[in-house]
């Protein structure tokens, strides 16, 4: 059987094809995952990306996967109809001079999780940068949420690791969750191996 | 629950924190991993086939008005899962340096001349049997500030998909016998000689095109299903 191809940073450089918009390379991705045709609540995600010298990341990419806003997910492997046949569930940020990102999705409902439970609705997130030889992979979830307390995935983290994985709502801004991720040392965001 | 996605070639893949690699240093988490089952969020993934790609985008040598400086090269290879499987129909991203050793992105200020005919971007969908390729130019090395006299052997990037959230590989692929590996410490946080020789395309004259371009094949391995009745066929 073949052995894997390992993994390797994304450098510095990811920007000439994953997200082109500076180098006239045609783009296929953004970080608009849902049109505004598309059912669900629309919400902003924004949020920075944090090293563990408190610096930010200017050179960083994150990756979005979600289901809509019936917790149904655009691939084979879930195979339920979707409301809206253009919405994909995808998207793609780099960071900005700023370490910032944002993303304008829907809200994701609940999704079926192991042994007969239920997911909470969550964002999968993944995040790649210079300095970092394979992805991290984390998770959003939404602040307020009842169904935060009984999430089978949440039950794993550390009670008081939990928040990093919270999007707070900004009380300025309808619509609009926060959510930094630290890559390392205080405060450092919960990853996971799946 | 068990797991649709095998956990056991994750062995193969550089730690996080590879000191060497001066940048792991403030970037690698400190905690540990925290390990969950595969559920439907990870055992799904995006799907993009082949309408979200071009044809011409498999061609980093015809993307301007006039052909790039360098040696042009065709690159292909299989993409397979870790039974030996074709992954069909999963996008493929290339990038690159010129064959100077310079990218085209604005951080990139190593003194090497931009090549006005060459971007270095690229992408295909592979085919059935889980085939891509593409042609372009040989990149070139080029230096970087992680050492003393430190040079980075020629490379070209590679972002891919697979079936599913965690089929998801951002790589790099390089050139057989390159003088530079011994001092690149991105090449070597792989730690395992022979998952290191797994990133090394090889020259096969059946790919090299007589009178045009040197051929190099390099397949890639992604994560690959375990034989259970919920394993995911890459429909």
């Amino acid at each position: 059987m073949p052995e894997r191809t390992p993994s390797q940073t994304i450098g510095p450089y990811l920007h000439i094809v994953l997200t082109p918009a500076d180098y006239k390379f045609r783009e296929v991705f953004s970080a608009a995952v849902a049109d505004p045709g598309i059912p669900g609540t629309h919400i902003r995600i924004e949020g920075r990306i944090l090293d563990g010298e408190g610096n930010i990341a200017p050179d960083a990419m994150v990756e979005i996967w979600q289901a809509d806003h019936q917790g149904r997910y655009a691939h084979p492997a879930d195979g339920r109809p979707l409301a809206s046949n253009s919405f994909r569930g995808f998207g793609r940020c780099a960071t900005g001079k700023d370490g910032g990102f944002a993303f304008a999705t829907i809200k994701p409902g609940a999704v079926p999780g192991p042994d007969g439970t239920t997911q909470a609705p969550h964002i999968n997130v993944g995040i790649f940068s210079r300095g970092l030889l394979k992805r991290l992979f984390t998770r959003i979830y939404f602040a307020g949420e009842a169904a935060n307390a009984s999430d089978p995935i949440l039950a794993l983290v550390p009670p008081d690791r939990r928040e990093t994985l919270i999007a707070k709502p900004d009380p300025a801004k309808p619509g609009l969750y926060r959510f930094d991720i630290r890559l390392q040392g205080a405060g450092e965001t919960v990853f996971f191996d799946a | 629950m068990q797991d649709t996605y095998s956990r056991a070639g994750d062995a193969a893949d550089p730690p996080y924190l590879a000191p060497d690699y001066l940048s792991t240093r403030t970037r690698a988490p400190k905690q540990p991993l925290i390990a969950i089952p595969q559920t439907l969020s990870e055992i799904t993934g995006p799907v993009y086939g082949q309408s979200d790609v071009k044809p011409e985008e498999a061609d980093l040598t015809t993307q301007h008005a006039g052909e790039p400086q360098g040696e042009r090269i065709i690159v292909t290879g299989r993409v397979l899962d870790e039974r030996g499987r074709p992954v069909p129909d999963t996008l493929v991203e290339i990038w690159q340096c010129n064959a100077a050793g310079r990218y085209i992105h604005e951080v990139d200020q190593h003194p090497a001349p931009l090549d006005p005919n060459f971007t270095g971007a690229g992408r295909t969908v592979t085919d059935e049997a889980g085939t891509y390729r593409f042609t372009t130019v040989k990149p070139g090395a080029y230096p970087w500030r992680n050492h003393a006299n430190a040079w980075r052997p020629a490379h070209i990037h590679f972002s891919l998909f697979g079936p599913s959230f965690v089929t998801r590989l951002v790589t790099q692929m390089y050139f057989p016998g390159d003088p530079l590996f011994s001092q690149d410490p991105i090449f070597n946080a792989v730690t395992d000689a022979r998952a290191r020789e797994r990133m090394v395309c090889r020259f096969d004259l059946a790919a090299t095109k007589p009178e045009w371009a040197l051929g190099y094949v390099w397949d890639i391995v992604l994560r690959g299903g375990n034989a259970t009745p919920g394993d995911v066929d890459h429909a």
